[in-house]
C-alpha cells in the first residue's frame, strides 16, 4: 500500500515539473551543448539558412486564344554555396485542364503535374514553362491560378550537422584577437563594476536605514535605475554625455570647468597627471563602468538593507551605553553583520557583471576599448558574421564562468557549515 | 575644543550648503536661465557666517524667526547685489536657505561639547547629503528624458541648456514627439507586441512554473535535489552564451521575427527564477490543509487549483509583476531574434530607431517615456509585491 502511493506520488511529480524540466532544458541546456559543437566547425552566418528550391508562378494569356494558357515558373536554388539534390515539383490544376507541351522531366495526372528536376547546382536557375488549354473551351480565370501555389522540395546538406571539425576558432580565439586584452576589460568592467555597486549599495543602504521623512519614497526612487529598461537609461546617458550637445558638457562649457568638450564615450584613453606621475585613464571604459555601478548599486542597496534591518537593536544600544562613536557602531557591528550579504552579493554580480552585453553594446557598441567578452561573442558572430567564432567565444565565458561557479558553491558550502 | 568643533560644525553644513545652492543652479541652468559660475567663494563665506551666528544667537531669537532673517540675508545678497536672477530662482534660495537653517538649528554650543560630537554631525550631514546626492544622480536622468521629450531640434540647437517647457503652447505642439512616434514610427504597434509578450511570458511561465514548483516544494521523487540545484544553476547562466545557439536553431525553423519565438525563450529564461520563488513560498504553506484535501479524494490538479494557489496569491503575483518586467525590459534577444520592423518590441525599436543618425533626439526620448513609463508606474504601485521578488529572485539581470 505504502510503495503504491509513493509510486503515485513519484509519478505525479514527474508529470508535474516534466513541462518546465523539458523546456528550460531544450532552451538553455541544449544551446550551451550545441554551442560546444558549433565552435568547432567553420560556419559563417550565410550558411545556417537551409537551402530551399523555390518557384515564382506567373501566368500569362495567350493572345487570340482565350481557351488557351501560358504558365512560366521562374525556378531557382534559394542558396548561393550548397547544392540541393532531387528537387521535386509539384502543382494542381483546375479539372478542365489538359496540357499542351509536356516537358520530358514531367509527368501529367489527374490535373496534377509532376516533376522531377534532378539536381541545382548553387545559384541555379531556370525559366519552366507550361501550356495548357481548357478541354471545354470555357475562358480561365487567372487568379484562381495564381492562387495555388506550387510545392517543391529537395534534399540538401545541412551545415550543421556533417561532421567536418576543426580546431581553427579556438586557435584564432585565444591566440588572435588580443584575447588578452579582451580577458582584461572584461576584468577591469566586472571588478570595478561590482565593487562600485556594493560600495554605493552599502552607503545608501546605511542611509536609508536612518529615519527621515520620505524614507520608503526614496527607497522607491533608488531602485528606479534597477527596473526601468536598459535600452531607454543607455540613449538617456548617451545623450547626456555626447560630446557635442550633451547636457553634461554644455554645462561643464557654461561654469568653465572645462575649456574643450570630452568625449566620455568615444575616447580610450584620457592622460591625467596627479602628483607628477602620468596616468592613463581608460575613459570610455570607465564611463561603462559607471554607468554599470549606478544601475546595479539598487540591488546590493536591496540585499544590504534587507540584512541591516534585522540587525538586534540591542547591539546598538548596547554600544551607545559603552559610549562608542558613530563610526566605531558602523566599522564594529554593522560591517562585520553584513559581511556574509557582502560575499554573496560579490560572487552574484561578478557572474552576472561578467555576462553583461546589453548594457556595453548600447553604450559604446564596444568601441574605444570598451569591448568584453560577451560584445565579442555578438561582433563574431553577427558583425563579422563567423558563427563558429561567436561560439567559440562563448565556450570560453562558459568555462571561465564555471570556474567562478566553483569557487562561489565553494565558499556558499563553507559558510552553510559554519552556520 | 569648543573653538575646534565649531570650526568643524560650520564648514561641514557649509560644504552641505554649497552642494544644494549648486544643485539649484544647475537645475536654473537647465531652465534656461544664464548662471556662469556657482560662485561657490561667496556662498562659503555666507554659509559660514550664518552657522556661527547661529551658534552664537542660540535660544534668544525663535528659531522660525532666525530662519526667516537668515534666508532672507542671504536671498537679498545672492538674488540682487551679486546677481539679477528672476524671482522663482531666488524663492528656491529662500526655501533651501530655510531648510538648511532648519536643519542646523537643532545643534547649540552645549550639544558641540558632547563626546564624539563632530562624528554625530559628519553623520548627520552625510546622510543628508546622500540622500539628496543619491536623489539627484539617480532622478537626473529620467528628468532630462523627459523634458527632452517635450522640446524640438531647433530649440535645443539654439540653447542646449534650456529645457524649460512651455506650457502656454498648443497641446499637438507641446507632444509632437509622441504623435511623431506614434504615427510614423508606429509606437502603438510595438506597445501591443510588447504587451503580448510580456503577458504571454506571465501566463505560460505561471502555467509551467506553479506545478513544478509545487512538486519540488512538496513532493518526494527521484532527482528532486538535482533538480533543485540545476535549477539554481541554470538561473546563473547567462543568455549570451544562448545566442548563437539559438539564433541557428531559430532560423532553420523559421522561429525568428515571430512571437512564438520569444515567448518560448523569455519563458524559458524566467522559468527557473519563478520556479525558485514559488517554490519557497510553497514551503511555507501548512502540509495539514493538504493533508485533508488527500482524505477528501482531491486529485493533485484540484489541490493547486483549490489549496495551494488561493493561499500563494501574494507570491504568485510578485513572480508574475517580476516575470512580467523582465521581459518587457529585455533587449537581448529580441536584437537577435528581431530584424524586421513589423515585429519588433518596444526596446528593439527604441534601438533600430537610434541606429539611423538622423533621428532627432526628442524622438528617441519620447520613445524611451514610452517604454519607461509602464515599468515605473508598475513598480511604485506595487513596490511591496516587487521588492519582495526582486529580494528573491535577487540575481537576474
Amino acid at each position: 500500500m505504502n510503495n503504491t502511493l509513493a509510486n503515485t506520488e513519484k509519478k505525479t511529480a514527474y508529470i508535474l515539473t516534466l513541462p518546465a524540466v523539458l523546456l528550460v532544458f531544450s532552451i538553455i541546456l541544449f544551446p550551451i551543448f550545441a554551442n560546444i559543437w558549433i565552435s568547432f566547425k567553420e560556419v559563417e552566418l550565410k550558411d545556417i539558412r537551409i537551402p530551399e528550391p523555390r518557384a515564382k508562378k506567373i501566368v500569362k494569356s495567350i493572345s487570340n486564344e482565350p481557351s488557351k494558357i501560358k504558365i512560366l515558373y521562374k525556378l531557382r536554388n534559394s542558396s548561393l554555396i550548397q547544392e540541393i539534390r532531387d528537387v521535386s515539383f509539384q502543382d494542381n490544376f483546375p479539372k478542365n485542364f489538359e496540357i499542351a507541351n509536356l516537358d520530358s522531366r514531367c509527368s501529367y495526372e489527374k490535373y496534377n503535374l509532376k516533376c522531377e528536376f534532378g539536381n541545382w547546382p548553387a545559384k541555379y536557375r531556370e525559366n519552366f514553362q507550361v501550356v495548357f488549354e481548357t478541354n471545354d473551351g470555357s475562358k480561365i480565370d487567372k487568379k484562381n491560378l495564381k492562387s495555388i501555389k506550387p510545392k517543391l522540395d529537395g534534399k540538401s546538406d545541412n551545415i550543421l550537422l556533417n561532421t567536418n571539425f576543426t580546431l581553427k576558432n579556438f586557435k584564432k580565439v585565444l591566440f588572435e584577437n588580443e584575447f588578452v586584452d579582451l580577458l582584461l576589460t572584461t576584468f577591469y568592467y566586472t571588478f570595478f563594476g561590482t565593487v562600485g555597486s556594493i560600495v554605493f549599495g552599502i552607503l545608501t543602504a546605511q542611509m536609508v536605514n536612518q529615519k527621515f521623512y520620505g524614507r520608503t519614497f526614496m527607497r522607491s526612487v533608488l531602485l528606479f535605475p534597477y527596473v526601468a529598461p536598459v535600452v531607454a537609461l543607455a540613449y538617456t546617458w548617451e545623450l547626456l554625455l555626447d560630446p557635442n550637445s550633451g547636457t553634461l558638457n554644455s554645462l561643464l562649457l557654461n561654469y568653465q570647468i572645462i575649456e574643450t568638450p570630452i568625449n566620455l564615450l568615444g575616447q580610450k584613453y584620457i592622460e591625467i597627471s596627479i602628483l607628477g606621475f602620468d596616468f592613463k585613464l581608460r575613459l570610455a571604459l570607465t564611463t561603462v563602468i559607471m554607468f554599470e555601478i549606478w544601475r546595479y548599486f539598487p540591488l546590493a542597496f536591496l540585499f544590504i538593507l534587507a540584512r541591516l534591518q534585522a540587525i538586534p537593536k540591542e547591539l546598538y544600544e548596547a554600544a551607545d551605553v559603552d559610549g562608542a562613536s558613530p563610526f566605531q557602531k558602523f566599522f564594529n557591528i554593522t560591517l562585520p553583520q553584513i559581511t556574509a550579504v557582502i560575499s554573496i552579493l560579490f560572487m552574484i554580480r561578478f557572474i552576472w557583471n561578467f555576462n553583461k552585453f546589453e548594457d556595453v553594446f548600447l553604450l559604446t557598441g564596444g568601441a574605444s576599448g570598451t569591448r568584453t567578452l560577451p560584445i565579442n561573442v555578438y561582433q563574431q558572430g553577427f558583425a563579422i558574421s563567423d558563427i563558429g567564432m561567436g561560439s567559440a567565444v562563448s565556450i570560453v565565458i562558459v568555462v571561465l564562468l564555471l570556474m567562478f561557479m566553483f569557487f562561489y558553491f565553494k565558499l556558499l558550502g563553507k559558510r552553510v557549515d559554519e552556520n | 575644543m569648543r573653538t575646534k568643533n565649531t570650526i568643524l560644525f560650520s564648514l561641514i553644513s557649509t560644504f552641505f550648503l554649497i552642494f544644494l545652492i549648486s544643485i539649484w543652479k544647475i537645475l536654473a541652468t537647465l531652465q534656461g536661465l544664464s548662471i556662469n559660475s556657482f560662485n561657490i567663494e561667496i556662498i562659503f563665506i555666507f554659509g559660514f557666517l550664518i552657522s556661527l551666528a547661529h551658534l552664537g544667537i542660540g535660544d534668544r531669537i525663535k528659531s522660525i524667526y532666525k530662519s526667516i532673517i537668515f534666508s532672507s540675508i542671504f536671498v537679498f545678497c545672492d538674488g540682487y547685489l551679486i546677481q539679477k536672477l528672476p524671482i522663482w530662482y531666488n524663492v528656491g534660495v529662500f526655501l533651501i536657505l530655510y531648510f538648511f537653517t532648519n536643519k542646523i538649528s537643532k545643534y547649540t554650543f552645549i550639544g558641540l561639547k558632547e563626546e564624539h560630537s563632530t562624528q554625530v554631525i559628519l553623520f548627520d550631514f552625510l546622510t543628508l547629503f546622500g540622500i539628496l546626492f543619491f536623489s539627484f544622480v539617480i532622478l537626473f536622468p529620467f528628468y532630462m528624458m523627459l523634458v527632452t521629450s517635450f522640446k524640438t531640434q531647433i530649440a535645443l540647437l539654439v540653447n542646449p541648456l534650456d529645457f524649460s517647457i512651455n506650457f502656454g503652447q498648443d497641446i499637438k505642439d507641446l507632444f509632437k514627439s509622441y504623435f511623431v512616434i506614434f504615427k510614423s514610427y508606429k509606437f502603438g504597434k510595438y506597445i501591443v507586441t510588447s504587451t503580448i509578450v510580456s503577458v504571454g511570458t506571465v501566463i505560460i511561465t505561471l502555467l509551467f512554473a506553479i506545478p513544478a514548483a509545487y512538486a519540488v516544494a512538496r513532493l518526494n521523487f527521484f532527482g528532486k535535489t538535482f533538480l533543485s540545484t540545476s535549477i539554481l544553476i541554470i538561473y546563473m547562466f547567462p543568455a549570451i552564451v544562448l545566442v548563437i545557439p539559438l539564433y541557428t536553431i531559430f532560423s532553420q525553423l523559421g522561429l525568428r521575427n515571430s512571437i512564438e519565438g520569444l515567448l518560448i525563450v523569455y519563458t524559458a529564461t524566467t522559468l527557473p527564477v519563478a520556479i525558485y520563488m514559488l517554490q519557497g513560498y510553497f514551503k511555507s504553506i501548512p502540509k495539514e490543509l493538504e493533508e485533508a484535501a488527500i482524505l477528501d479524494k482531491l486529485s493533485w490538479f484540484g489541490i493547486i487549483t483549490k489549496i495551494i494557489i488561493p493561499l500563494s496569491i501574494p507570491a504568485i503575483s510578485s513572480v508574475a509583476l517580476y516575470v512580467f518586467m523582465i521581459a518587457w525590459n529585455e533587449f537581448l534577444f529580441s536584437l537577435m531574434f528581431l530584424d524586421n520592423p513589423n515585429s519588433f518590441t518596444l526596446s528593439r525599436a527604441i534601438q533600430y530607431l537610434s541606429g539611423d543618425a538622423e533621428t532627432p533626439r526628442q524622438y528617441l526620448m519620447a520613445g524611451s517615456v514610452v517604454v519607461t513609463l509602464p515599468v515605473l508606474f508598475i513598480f511604485v504601485y506595487f513596490e511591496k509585491y516587487l521588492v519582495s521578488g526582486l529580494t528573491a529572485g535577487s540575481v537576474k539581470g
